[in-house]
């Protein structure tokens, strides 16, 4: 029994590595999310282009441009003089915010008034743009306070403090806000969730359209034995591609791996099963690797999506939030990114790894009987 | 060339199309499903985020200044913690994103005019929300310090108290800052490249792979006839998923689209080309369908969905990474599509583009044809 599934499962290994284009499969996409992710999805806003409308040309309008200016979040590209070239350089995209000082800037500050900073930014990137207009805010704030400061020391008080909160932050696993720490581990989780699925569910259509499916049949393997034997070699091969990847982002990506390697490959083992078992049941409703390809397609975009791996699982309309529940990746990015990035062990993890064994072992469960039956 | 020749390929392209149900459904049902995907349910913007209190205090201020963030529609008061190991843990276990510790002297050191320190803990697993919960927070620390400042300066009676400065923002083409007015243009041409390039990274390969290659060489049929009328089907129904597309981020999902729609049809239908090009070359490259399939996956699809500035902003990649987007057809298209969407652009703001995409355009078709060959191999 034990010797049909080794042969099964040498055969499986031996005709998907020595296919140029599964060999590709292992390595350019999983790369490429990689280099993607490790460096361009990056919400790490600094240097924003700005433009200065200066209409009061006084010393007090001065100090506040050098304050935007000297700061680290804003280069000051352009110095617009009309209404019309400060919208022509953000409709050109040469500037994301434009100031505008009016001109009785100074005389307002000097007679005791509020005198009001016109700030003008592009909206298209909505969350760059609202970090953006943080930091201005600070920066005008500060700004505010000097000028309080010196009114009240021309009225006498000498020392005057501000009253209030400072915000004193402390940022846990991820101080500097890299982003690449947040989305390393996920395309290591992608990978154990994409490969399997494309691998299981292109090895046994492959059979089915050039034949060979029935010729299996014939032999005295059995339908479980056939199970076991198209899908381990996968979920091992997953397993060993995101090894792979998950050693590149440690060493190259300086990804903190903070918790227990055993804990890491209990959530794999468990999270694979899932994966093959939905790469079985697509192999199911296809008879063409196309068919298959199309279908791995529609299962994968949603189910990626759909999983905290970009996009947060909190900020999703309700009802869609509870339809997450029934995805494993789900699951496996709060166990990668725990033992990654927070050093979570099982007294944390176990609801995840018993929601993905449970999920696991029933969606295989579902797969195999359905698999069993196309197959008589 | 003869129109005729090129209606009759077409014509068994388009039956092709339609009696395979599963490509159908790639035509029909991906764009649909995208478009609810990033319309409807995945957002990147912050709101309510979850978070743990532990108030040391007890005072009327402290809680006058907790309500800040209960009241915000930003955040979303899950939890008050009596000691700070419980909101470690809450942060631990990933239940809350962010902990307020407020000192036990907060209302003291308020009241007697002077700052006090408030602990902000963030789990910062997640940086570009935990950037924006940070920036949101700071803002609530500025306002309830520029309040209490002025408060002790009227108790001083010293003058009528009067901001010294204040910023007013307008922001302009997405004034709600709603991340799905950046999304749906930017998906448009996601949705165009499956079409384009996915499916048509089959046309040529299948005929090989099935034999029929053969037949066609035997016929009167030209090169530059076949490869019309192979894509002639599939420009119409990309055009077809670009009405699709545009109906749903209209009437759907409320995008505004303040630019012309003819120069958006015009230059859609530009960058349909360079994709169905594209498309063209894979087929004619790649020696079986899966090959083609692959091929189009990683250099059609995944570059547009992560290179193009659809969802990441190209600003914020680091320069190198930059400067590889130049090369991406993508790139100039969702472009395109941000500006007439969202800003109105005419065709004044985007010659570059367009002049980009044609030369894109012409070097794709002289490829194309070039690596075609219409003979037994």
């Amino acid at each position: 029994m034990f010797r049909r599934i080794r042969y099964l499962f040498r055969k499986e290994l031996v005709q998907t590595l020595r296919d140029k284009r599964m060999r590709i499969t292992l390595i350019v996409p999983p790369l490429f999310q990689l280099i993607v992710f490790g460096y361009a999805a990056n919400l790490d806003v600094r240097h924003i282009r700005a433009a200065v409308r200066d209409l009061d040309q006084s010393a007090e309008s001065r100090d506040l441009i050098g304050r935007f200016g000297s700061s680290k979040y804003f280069n000051i590209v352009a110095y617009p003089q009309t209404p019309e070239d400060v919208r022509d350089l953000i409709n050109q995209r040469k500037v994301t915010l434009s100031i505008e000082i009016p001109s009785d800037f100074s005389r307002k500050l000097k007679k005791g008034d509020t005198a009001r900073v016109q700030l003008l930014v592009d909206g298209t990137d909505s969350n760059t743009t609202l970090i953006a207009l943080g930091y201005a805010g600070q920066i005008l704030s500060e700004y505010s306070t000097k000028i309080l400061v010196k009114r009240l020391n021309r009225a006498g008080v000498i020392g005057f403090e501000e009253a209030g909160v400072d915000v004193e932050h402390r940022t846990w696993f991820n101080p500097n806000f890299e982003s690449r720490l947040f989305y390393v581990p996920a395309v290591i989780a992608l990978i154990a969730f994409l490969v399997p699925i494309i691998l299981t569910a292109q090895a046994v259509v492959r059979e089915r359209e050039i034949g060979t499916l029935e010729q299996i049949m014939v032999t005295p393997i059995r339908s479980w034995e056939l199970v076991v034997g198209k899908t381990l070699p996968f979920a091992l091969l997953g397993l060993l591609d995101m090894i792979g990847i998950a050693l590149i982002g440690i060493f190259w990506f300086e990804v903190p791996f903070r918790g227990n390697p055993a804990i890491l490959l209990l959530g794999s083992v468990l999270f694979l099963m899932g994966s093959v078992a939905i790469g079985l049941f697509i192999s199911t409703i296809s008879s063409t690797q196309q068919q298959a390809q199309i279908s791995t397609f529609f299962f994968t975009m949603p189910a990626v999506n759909l999983s905290g791996f970009a996009f947060p699982i909190e900020s999703m309309p309700e009802w869609i939030q509870y339809l997450t529940y029934a995805n494993p990746l789900r699951y496996f990015l709060v166990i990668i990114r725990g033992v990654f990035l927070k050093g979570n062990g099982l007294d944390i993890l176990w609801p995840e790894m018993t929601a993905l064994a449970i999920l696991g072992g029933f969606m295989l469960l579902l797969s195999s009987l359905r698999f069993q039956k196309r197959l008589t | 060339m003869r129109l005729s020749r090129c209606w009759a390929i077409a014509r068994k392209e388009f039956f092709h199309i339609f009696r395979d149900p599963r490509s159908l459904a790639l035509v029909i049902l991906m764009p649909a499903l995208l478009m609810l995907l990033f319309g409807y349910a995945v957002t990147l913007d912050v709101r309510r985020v979850s978070m743990v209190v532990l108030d040391r205090d007890h005072t009327q201020e402290s809680l006058s200044f907790i309500q800040r963030f209960s009241a915000s529609p930003y955040f979303n008061l899950r939890f008050v913690a009596q000691d700070e190991k419980k909101v470690k843990q809450l942060i631990d276990e990933g239940s809350v994103k962010m902990g307020l510790i407020i000192p036990w002297n907060f209302s003291k050191t308020v009241t007697s005019g002077k700052k006090v320190a408030v602990q902000v803990l963030l789990d910062g697993t997640d940086s570009n929300t935990a950037n924006i919960v940070l920036s949101y927070v700071q803002a609530i620390g500025r306002q309830y310090t520029q309040e209490q400042t002025f408060t002790k300066v009227e108790r001083m009676g010293l003058q009528r108290a009067n901001l010294p400065v204040e910023g007013r923002t307008r922001v302009w083409f997405n004034e709600e800052l709603e991340s799905k007015n950046y999304f749906i243009p930017g998906l448009v041409a996601v949705i165009m490249s499956i079409i384009g390039v996915l499916l048509t990274g089959q046309v040529i390969v299948r005929e090989w792979e099935r034999g029929t290659m053969e037949l066609l060489i035997s016929t009167p049929v030209r090169k530059g006839e076949l490869i019309i009328g192979k894509l002639f089907p599939y420009f119409f129904l990309s055009l077809l998923d670009l009405t699709l597309a545009l109906l749903m981020a209209k009437w759907l999902f409320d995008v505004p689209l303040r630019g012309s729609i003819t120069l958006l049809f015009l230059l859609s239908s530009l960058y349909i080309l360079v994709a169905l090009a594209l498309g063209m070359i894979i087929s004619t490259v790649a020696k079986t369908q899966l090959l083609a399939n692959q091929m189009a996956m990683i250099i059609g699809f995944l570059p547009t969905f992560l290179l193009s500035g659809f969802t990441f902003s190209i600003s914020n990649m680091p320069d190198w990474l930059q400067v590889m987007t130049y090369a991406i057809a993508p790139r100039y298209y969702v472009t395109i599509l941000k500006e007439i969407f969202l800003k109105g652009a005419g065709f004044s703001f985007l010659w570059f583009e367009t002049l980009t995409l044609v030369g894109f355009m012409v070097a794709g078709f002289w490829v194309a044809t070039r690596s075609f060959k219409k003979e037994l191999r």
